[in-house]
């Protein structure tokens, strides 16, 4: 069963049209990445899936909801992270948790059970009672998460969720992200920019200027670039290269000092070209394809990585002046 | 309960706890209506007195007061709406699956209860301005005063949809927030002004509030011959103001805020 459904979903702004009729479907227990640099109408997407913008044109179902028509539907089946931090920090983890779970209609009785396992869940238990503007970015993130589960949704939305965080915390992340699909079977859809968080998802849909440009599962899309790549030095080059075509009879390109050759399985190749080997090698490297290889060669360009935003900026200077 | 009254309720929580939890707000909230007592009052006593009016011109400038105070939050407890959506809160209640009228009337109540709340704090005053205060008035005066705060508060959140930035905020004081504040009555009486101020003070809901406050809070202290010098209206007709204002605004507001997705 598919638990998001999008049909020809729009949004323009204006004379940009940041997203141009997308299609896809995410099954149920999916971990479903949108990969794409910024601008590339990530979030966009996720806004409207998430029924916080309405799309220009087309339409998609969350848990068979439409959100053009049945927007109460939608937000009731969902968990949402934002990409910018969205807890109110003048209360205390508890009192943001139980905001939240009144609105979505957590039964009272089920409340206090459940806080304690989100909580338990992002390890924030003994932080439950102090004030949001005490807690650090990871933590902040942490509790969103928390909040996005409380009320059991079918689905969650992340939008860039490990943006911002130091490495431990993303792995950490990362944990519960993986259990969550693993235990409870949620269907998990998130944008990225990270080409290594986006390995983490059973299939991606890369995203440029609005369209997407592939979608498949990340080995599939990087079996597309082809082999391996092994590259290898040697004093006596022109040996080597001879040496290679005629064992393996495959194509040899000379990189300046370098040899490379192309193969189906880097890791079994090397120890069997190990001990064929006659000529001499200095050093050498396997290079597997990445996603990033994979972005370059369907847009032509790399991923950047993420500046502050602006309003991130405002909201540093805005604290450093106690405006807050 | 039903989900309607369940947001309300979880809206109106959250302000409330914001505003115990808010110590310089609540402070420099208080601030400012003793320090427009203490210069204003004190201040132009000494002009009035020539005049031989009647009465004191503190006790004259206390409802006004409390009516500006009123007015004060419940303004800024709307238009900091504005600061949920600078600091990302706003989305995270739009996204919930609730009726936005609901949670509109969530912040509408919350700024009125909040002002109400202050109000009556400052009424502890009274007695250090030798005024006499019953317990009889009191359902009266607050009944005033919460519709007062209900009325700012609609026009509050009205505003505050379609604020998008908080720079905004200071331009709102000057060209809104003060002039309704100085022609509210609340300083002067308004009985004998050219008829230019006296049209824009007949559409400023202040000047309701400020002149049904000023006929309860002054009645058993003031002979009836001297306040029927100082009052506009009938209470009834300030009280009927006040509502069709506060129902205007209100509506407006939840509309505005039930459009925008």
């Amino acid at each position: 069963m598919s638990m998001i459904e999008v049909k020809n979903l729009s949004k323009r702004f204006g004379d940009l049209e940041a997203v141009k009729g997308i299609f896809f479907e995410v099954a149920q227990g999916e971990i479903f990445g949108f990969l794409g640099p910024n601008g590339a109408g990530k979030s966009t997407s996720i806004s409207m899936l998430a029924t916080i913008l309405s799309p220009t044109s087309g339409d998609a179902f969350v848990n068979g909801q439409s959100v053009l028509h049945n927007r109460n539907g939608v937000r009731a089946s969902i968990g949402l992270v934002f990409q910018d931090p969205s807890l109110d920090d003048r209360l205390t983890a508890m009192e943001n948790l139980r905001f939240h779970a009144q609105l979505y209609g957590v039964p009272k009785s089920e409340f206090k059970k459940r806080a304690q396992e989100v909580l338990e869940l992002v390890d924030l238990s003994d932080r439950a009672q102090d004030l949001i503007r005490t807690f650090s970015g990871g933590m902040k993130r942490r509790l969103e998460i928390a909040r996005g589960l409380i009320h059991y949704p079918r689905v969650l939305f992340l939008d860039e969720p490990t943006i911002g965080l130091d490495p431990q915390t993303r792995s950490h992340l990362w944990e519960y992200i993986l259990r969550l699909k693993r235990e409870k079977g949620m269907t998990i859809f998130m944008t990225t920019h990270y080409m290594n968080e986006a390995e983490y998802c059973d299939r991606i849909a890369i995203i440029d200027q609005g369209t997407i440009v592939a979608l498949d599962t990340p080995a599939a899309l990087k079996k597309r670039l082809g082999g391996d790549v092994v590259r290898m030095q040697s004093l006596n080059k022109e040996a080597l290269v001879a040496e290679l075509k005629r064992r393996y009879g495959t194509e040899v390109h000379v990189d300046g000092e370098s040899v490379l050759i192309e193969v189906e399985n880097g890791e079994s190749f090397l120890p069997k070209l190990f001990q064929d080997l006659q000529t001499t090698i200095r050093s050498i490297e396997l290079r597997k394809p990445t996603l990033d290889d994979v972005f370059l060669a369907l847009t032509g360009r790399a991923i950047r990585a993420e500046e502050a935003s602006s309003k991130d900026q405002f909201r540093q200077h805005a604290r450093m002046r106690g405006l807050r | 309960m039903s989900i309607f009254l369940q947001t309300i309720l979880t809206i109106w929580h959250r302000e409330l706890i914001r505003y115990v939890r808010d110590r310089t707000r609540i402070l420099t909230t208080f601030i400012q209506p003793l320090m427009f007592l203490a210069i204003f009052g004190v201040g132009l006593q000494s002009a009035f007195a020539t005049q031989n009016s009647g009465f004191d011109f503190v006790q004259f400038m206390f409802p006004g007061i409390i009516a500006m105070n009123v007015m004060g939050v419940a303004f800024f407890s709307t238009v900091s709406t504005v600061w949920d959506r600078e600091f990302g809160f706003l989305k995270e209640i739009l996204v919930a699956p609730v009726p936005r009228s609901a949670i509109a009337l969530g912040k509408t109540l919350g700024a009125t209860s909040i002002a109400s709340i202050q109000a009556l704090i400052l009424l502890a005053l009274a007695p250090f301005l030798h005024l006499k205060i019953f317990f009889f008035q009191l359902p009266a005066l607050l009944g005033v005063m919460l519709l007062l705060a209900f009325a700012i508060s609609g026009l509050g959140l009205l505003i505050s949809s379609r604020m998008r930035t908080t720079e905004s905020f200071g331009l709102l004081m000057q060209v809104l927030v003060f002039p309704m504040f100085f022609l509210s009555g609340a300083f002067f009486p308004l009985t004998s002004v050219p008829s230019w101020m006296s049209v824009l003070a007949h559409i400023n809901p202040l000047t309701y509030g400020v002149d049904g406050m000023r006929q309860i809070l002054l009645r058993p202290t003031l002979d009836a011959a001297v306040l029927s010098r100082i009052e506009l209206y009938t209470l009834s007709t300030d009280v009927l103001f006040l509502v069709g204002f506060s129902v205007g605004m209100v509506s407006l507001a939840v509309w505005a805020f039930d459009k925008k997705s």
